[in-house]
């Protein structure tokens, strides 16, 4: 890949992790308070069912997750798996759109009424 | 009449291909692994090829693998690395054997001259000198790490060379990383191009062995987070070229 476009995959990959970061401990603090007293599958989603805010949140988390994480795999097919960079990207390229569907179903799952 | 102790050196013979051979070297005080390898050669087996220049730490010559790690051997003490009074000397890992303890740095040397480690110059001979105050942030990063030898320790010891042939180094990006800082050189943005790519600081992963074994402590892994910063001014330039 061109100088350029290495740098803005590392760009791409710094400024996803800052957003991961607060994601993750919006996350993690968010279920340690909510389940501290016991909370049901059920309760939870009547609780996430509608939820704009869910939604976003966790839509945003996903995106976030797929690209970070793209361009992690990206790296490792390289180095691992000895694929050729522009091999490497389509494969990363096709693990991210999975991770993205995944991602959305859940979401769509947790929201949807 | 007490016997000499002895130290057991496993030392490497032969190209690609060789073996480590067995030596007993006796064991001295203040010895270091330099010292071992050159008792061998004049005492034991004179046909044994090393390489070394000034025995000072200066001159970055003599760099070996020392029980799995990679050290300059004239500023290395015995006492320091041996276990159990037993020695194994190979050449420097990630570059080709050219016999024995002496590995082929070119490629390691061809990798500055891709990093653009030479200074353009923009003045001539009838301009003033440049003043650059010591004091200055960019010469103070120039600083930190211009005092490297090129001895190859931290890139024999960088696992991702290991794994990109193509990749730069900790040296050859530390190197550019100086004159990125440079304020006098002109060859700022053929540099950063140079070690952005695919072979560049991008793919670093910071496991800092170089920063950890650098015989003159200084740290390749903070000249190329430098590098990733300035290159960022590569990235958003060349969003522009691509509209």
């Amino acid at each position: 890949m061109s100088a350029g476009g290495e740098a803005r995959l590392w760009l791409a990959q710094r400024v996803t992790a800052m957003f991961l970061a607060v994601f993750v401990a919006v996350h993690l603090v968010t279920i340690i308070y909510a389940v501290r007293g016991g909370l049901a599958a059920g309760d939870i989603l009547a609780r996430t069912r509608g939820s704009v805010g869910i939604a976003v949140f966790y839509g945003g988390f996903v995106v976030a997750s797929a690209i970070h994480g793209g361009i992690g795999l990206r790296t490792i097919f390289i180095e691992w798996l000895r694929l050729r960079p522009p091999v490497a990207g389509m494969a990363a390229l096709f693990a991210a759109i999975g991770l993205v569907a995944l991602g959305v179903r859940a979401v769509f799952a947790m929201v949807a009424a | 009449m007490d016997a000499v102790k002895s130290l057991r050196v496993s030392v490497w013979r032969g190209g690609e291909d060789g073996r480590y051979q067995d030596f007993d070297v006796p064991r001295r005080e203040s010895q270091t692994v330099l010292d071992v390898v050159t008792h061998i050669q004049r005492h034991l087996d004179p046909t044994l090829a090393y390489r070394f220049a000034c025995r000072v730490g200066m001159c970055g010559s003599c760099a070996m693998t020392v029980n799995g790690t990679p050290r300059w051997t004239c500023r290395t003490h015995v006492d320091k690395v041996a276990k159990g009074e037993t020695l194994r000397i190979g050449p420097l890992a990630n570059m080709p054997v050219v016999r024995d303890l002496v590995a082929d740095m070119r490629e390691f040397f061809d990798k500055w001259a891709r990093a653009k480690g030479q200074f353009t110059p923009t003045r001539t001979r009838d301009d003033e000198f440049v003043a650059v105050d010591p004091a200055s942030p960019p010469r103070r990063e120039a600083d930190a790490g211009i005092e490297c030898i090129g001895c190859g320790v931290c890139y024999a010891a960088c696992d991702v060379v290991k794994w990109n042939r193509e990749y730069l180094g900790p040296a050859a990006l530390n190197r550019a990383w100086t004159l990125v800082n440079d304020v006098r050189d002109g060859g700022q943005a053929s540099r950063l191009h140079a070690v952005a790519g695919d072979a560049g600081c991008h793919s670093c992963h910071t496991m800092m062995s170089c920063t950890e074994l650098c015989p003159k402590e200084l740290s390749p892994t903070r000249s190329i987070a430098g590098l990733k910063r300035a290159t960022l001014g590569v990235a958003l330039s060349s969003l522009e070229e691509d509209k």
